[in-house]
């Protein structure tokens, strides 16, 4: 009599930690090829999670025979043509023997999938997310209670009854007071007593009885020695959610590979507070000489031409913060992608937005795109304005891009939590 | 009344319990099998899937090597290159078969006939699983086997067990005695352990003596000694007792490790014939089943048609080639078996006298007791399906560059084929034969192995990998010295 047992609703994943180790040790190889993936790859593969990793020195090799050598005899099924002494010409090696070749030789590599999760560890692993711990620990805004143990006093409606009556219970016992029920058998005894008329012993348990009243009474049912309150104490609460600000600039001089840069940068960026934060809201704000919210579509494949007045997009910014994102209640971080540009004449308004915005975000990553117009001898309007403000600030981060490939070099740096420059 | 076991096609658990009554009848009452007790588990295909990483064994310590394994099946399964196995079934007591879910109720029975009663009665009574198998100890073992890598895990770091594990999981092959008899795996598991416990004290003791002034010994020198005295086969045992380097819970990894080896050793000598008596029983139990009115005629047809499916056998010239298909080969044989008992011709009594008029079921319950495939073939395989199979002989020499065919099925070539197919089954024809031959213990402490080809191969570039893990477990020099071809 068989024992048929269904157990399809076993924890699956058994693997899960062979899974690991077999990552872990192909750790470096890895981190190569999910680097250059980035580097070289479309965003929307990426975005998709799986990325095909090949690795190396994965084989488990053990001792075998070399097929080609020895002289060997075999025997084969289905001979429908030959008869003894027939020659053949060698076929490549393994052309027969079904059993032997084939494991470990040679071939050390091993190809497979790295899902959306792992992927995603590997881009992040180094990195860490500037300024998050000062922010949670410096402003506490957001204070939850947090139980901590109890307390002797407190308020009466965080009365611990359990707790104050095991105190209560205890002291009782210790002190050995009387309990309602002895005083009750004596009294019944009393009755009896009476009843009899055994003088003597009325008179006796009366004394007994009033000498258990008394330590009743000086030994209370209840004292405030016992009494305990349940103790909270306010605990900064970490916030969890963060809003992104991807703000660039969409004039004339800004081309299509300018945009694609940005939008790499501004991908990482996203996927990073993704896994950092609950709730990650992205605003999409674009600029020439005036700023306007669009949404993703809108953001990177429509192009406008005109001037550049940056001071806009960052005015909008903080309207935006304003009426929607509370500052205790969001991590605020900017990332502007431009080519620098700016009118001279927006210098002063540059610099008065920036100083509402800088105080309030926790991050301000600006990356200015290069391309062929500017030589990179001179600064560009905009990169002196915030290479000025930098000194003042120390979570406005600024680089350069020049070419596809650096994006995650310059994410990596800016985001490397360490001093930058 | 119907006397139909199922009349549909998909399975429940108290169809499943119907069915596998009706085959446990067969089982016992025609068949005569005698098995362990059966546990049969229903498994998802991610469970599956996860089964085969692991050797199909049920638990299993963790490693990278399984992480990969599990890679490798999920990628080929996914993108459809190979389908899942209908079953596993674990050579334990109770013996556990896993059947997917995905399967149809013939499928389910089939199964059931096929490994809780084929493969179970393999593994209870031929002779290799009862001397070198545990059925019992296997799954307390490995629970063991488990905890305790874990524990090395925390206690000295997943590097170092990892890199022991590696250089152990390379000698698996040579960590079995294979002429003698080894002890019972967890025959008194306390008892060992407790060995190992008392020898570890001991050692302790030893480090403290060490630091006593001791009596001058006589020195005399003597030649140094030839250790070990002959040369050792099982090269994991060697290094697990007289590593100069190897911490105590290295060894005990090593011992793990060789177990499990030893667990799985006789599944590689028997899959022709695990695999045909497996297919053997199953086709006679459905068949009967058939017979009996119990299975409707479109399962019957359901279940010959994927019975067939697996009985796939493609010729040398095909693509598909690889090797002998060890289900339909392996039932071949014993289908055979029955034939030359109970229906022999002149050439049957001519070559197997001895079986012509034999009972036939006792003869092929005898097979599955005293044989290995390659005892088997050598024993059994006859002329007639020598014919059948259309069997050829291939001679294939190093230095030249054609091969030449040097028998095929006609009567002179009957014995040649016989022998070289036996051969081939042998575990010489894919494992070299290395072993040690000697450790130097007092001056260089230089491990030497040998390793004896057979007729003039060569070891392939594995070599010096493998030989860098075993300096990893020895820690001193080792060489391998090539002791020439036997004829």
């Amino acid at each position: 009599m068989a024992n048929i047992i269904d157990r399809r609703l076993n924890p699956k994943d058994k693997t899960i930690k062979n899974r690991q180790k077999f990552l872990e040790r192909s750790r470096d190889q890895i981190k190569k090829v999910v680097k250059d993936a980035i580097s070289s790859g479309n965003i929307g593969d990426i975005e998709d999670g799986k990325i095909r990793v090949k690795v190396k020195g994965m084989s488990e090799p053990t001792f075998g025979i070399d097929p080609k050598s020895g002289n060997k005899k075999y025997v084969m099924p289905g001979n429908d043509q030959f008869v003894v002494g027939d020659k053949e010409k060698k076929q490549q090696e393994g052309g027969g023997q079904g059993t032997a070749g084939g494991l470990g030789t040679g071939e050390d590599e091993f190809e497979f999938l790295l899902n959306q999760d792992e992927f995603l560890d590997f881009i992040f692993e180094d990195l860490e997310l500037p300024n998050m711990v000062k922010k949670q620990m410096k402003d506490v805004t957001k204070v939850k209670p947090k139980r901590a143990g109890f307390t002797n006093s407190g308020n009466p409606s965080q009365l611990d009854v359990v707790r104050s009556l095991k105190n209560s219970l205890g002291r009782r016992i210790g002190l050995g007071r009387p309990k309602n029920e002895e005083l009750e058998e004596l009294e019944e005894e009393l009755e009896k007593a009476e009843k009899v008329g055994d003088e003597k012993l009325v008179e006796e348990l009366k004394v007994k009885i009033e000498e258990l009243k008394r330590r009743q009474i000086s030994i209370p049912w209840l004292d405030p020695f016992d009494v305990r309150y349940r103790n909270f104490v306010p605990t900064p609460q970490p916030m969890t959610k963060a809003v992104m600000f991807c703000i660039m600039d969409v004039s004339g001089s800004m081309g299509e590979a300018e945009k694609d840069m940005a939008k790499r940068f501004f991908f990482f960026l996203h996927m990073f507070l993704k896994r950092k934060y609950e709730k990650v809201e992205i605003v999409f704000i674009r600029h020439h000489e005036f700023a306007s919210e669009v949404d993703e579509e809108e953001f990177f494949h429509s192009r406008e031409s005109g001037g550049t007045v940056v001071s806009s997009a960052l005015k909008l910014t903080k309207k935006i913060i304003d009426d929607r994102y509370n500052v205790d209640d969001w991590n605020l971080y900017i990332a502007q992608a431009s080519d620098g540009d700016n009118f001279t004449h927006d210098k002063n308004d540059t610099v008065t937005a920036m100083h509402t915005l800088l105080p309030i975000v926790q991050y301000f990553a600006y990356m200015e795109i290069l391309n062929g117009y500017h030589s990179q001898i001179t600064n560009t309007e905009l990169w002196d304005i915030y290479d000025s403000l930098a000194e003042q600030y120390d979570h406005l981060h600024m680089r350069n891009v020049t070419e596809v490939v650096d994006i995650w070099k310059i994410f990596k740096e800016l985001f490397k939590g360490t001093q930058h420059v | 009344m119907s006397k139909l076991l199922f009349d549909s096609d998909d399975w429940t658990f108290e169809r499943l319990r119907i069915a596998e009554d009706a085959i446990a009848e067969i089982a016992y009452d025609e068949l005569h099998l005698d098995v362990y007790p059966n546990q049969i588990e229903i498994i998802s295909s991610d469970q599956m899937l996860e089964a085969y990483a692991s050797n199909g064994l049920p638990m299993m310590y963790n490693h990278w090597s399984f992480g990969k394994h599990f890679l490798m099946e999920e990628q080929s399964y996914r993108r459809g290159q190979s389908g899942l196995a209908y079953e596993i079934v674990i050579n334990s007591s109770p013996c556990i078969s896993y059947l997917m879910e995905e399967n149809s109720m013939t499928m389910q029975t089939l199964v059931i006939a096929h490994a809780a009663y084929g493969h179970n009665h393999f593994f209870k009574n031929n002779y290799l699983f009862k001397q070198w198998t545990d059925a019992e100890g296997i799954i307390d073992y490995l629970a063991f086997a488990k905890k305790y890598i874990n524990q090395c895990e925390e206690h000295h770091g997943a590097a170092e067990v990892e890199a022991t594990l590696d250089a152990a999981h390379a000698i698996m092959d040579y960590g079995v005695d294979r002429y003698k008899r080894p002890t019972r795996l967890s025959k008194k598991r306390e008892q060992e352990q407790q060995e190992q416990r008392e020898e570890y004290v001991q050692q302790q003791a030893n480090e403290l003596w060490r630091t006593l002034p001791t009596k001058k010994k006589k020195v005399v020198k003597e030649e140094e000694a030839v250790f070990p005295k002959e040369p050792q086969e099982n090269i994991m045992y060697f290094i697990e007792k007289h590593s100069p380097v190897l911490e105590s819970w290295q060894r005990e990894i090593l011992r793990i490790v060789r177990k499990i080896s030893q667990y799985f050793y006789p599944q590689r000598q028997t899959k022709l014939m695990n695999e045909g008596w497996a297919t053997f029983t199953h086709y006679y139990i459905m068949n009967r089943l058939w017979e009996k009115g119990m299975i409707s005629e479109g399962n019957y047809l359901e279940f010959i048609h994927s019975h067939s499916n697996v009985l796939t056998q493609p010729t040398f010239s095909s693509k598909y080639y690889n090797g002998f298909n060890p289900y339909s080969f392996g039932s071949e044989m014993f289908d055979d078996i029955r034939r030359i008992c109970t229906e022999p011709t002149k050439e049957d009594e001519e070559y197997f006298p001895h079986l012509v008029g034999q009972d036939w079921l006792e003869t092929c319950l005898d097979a599955v007791r005293n044989y290995r495939d390659e005892s088997f073939v050598a024993q059994f395989l006859s002329p007639t399906l020598i014919r059948k199979k259309r069997l050829f002989e291939i001679t294939n020499n190093q230095r030249d560059d054609y091969v030449t065919v040097t028998s095929i099925q006609d009567h002179r070539g009957y014995d040649a084929l016989r022998l070289t197919l036996s051969k081939q089954y042998s575990i010489s024809k894919y494992q070299p034969n290395i072993q040690v031959l000697s450790a130097s213990m007092s001056s260089s402490r230089e491990l030497k192995l040998t390793f004896s080809p057979y007729n003039g191969t060569e070891l392939n570039q594995n070599k010096t990998k493998i030989i860098e893990y075993i300096k990893y477990l020895w820690g001193y020099p080792v060489s391998i010295i090539n002791t020439g071809s036997l004829p």
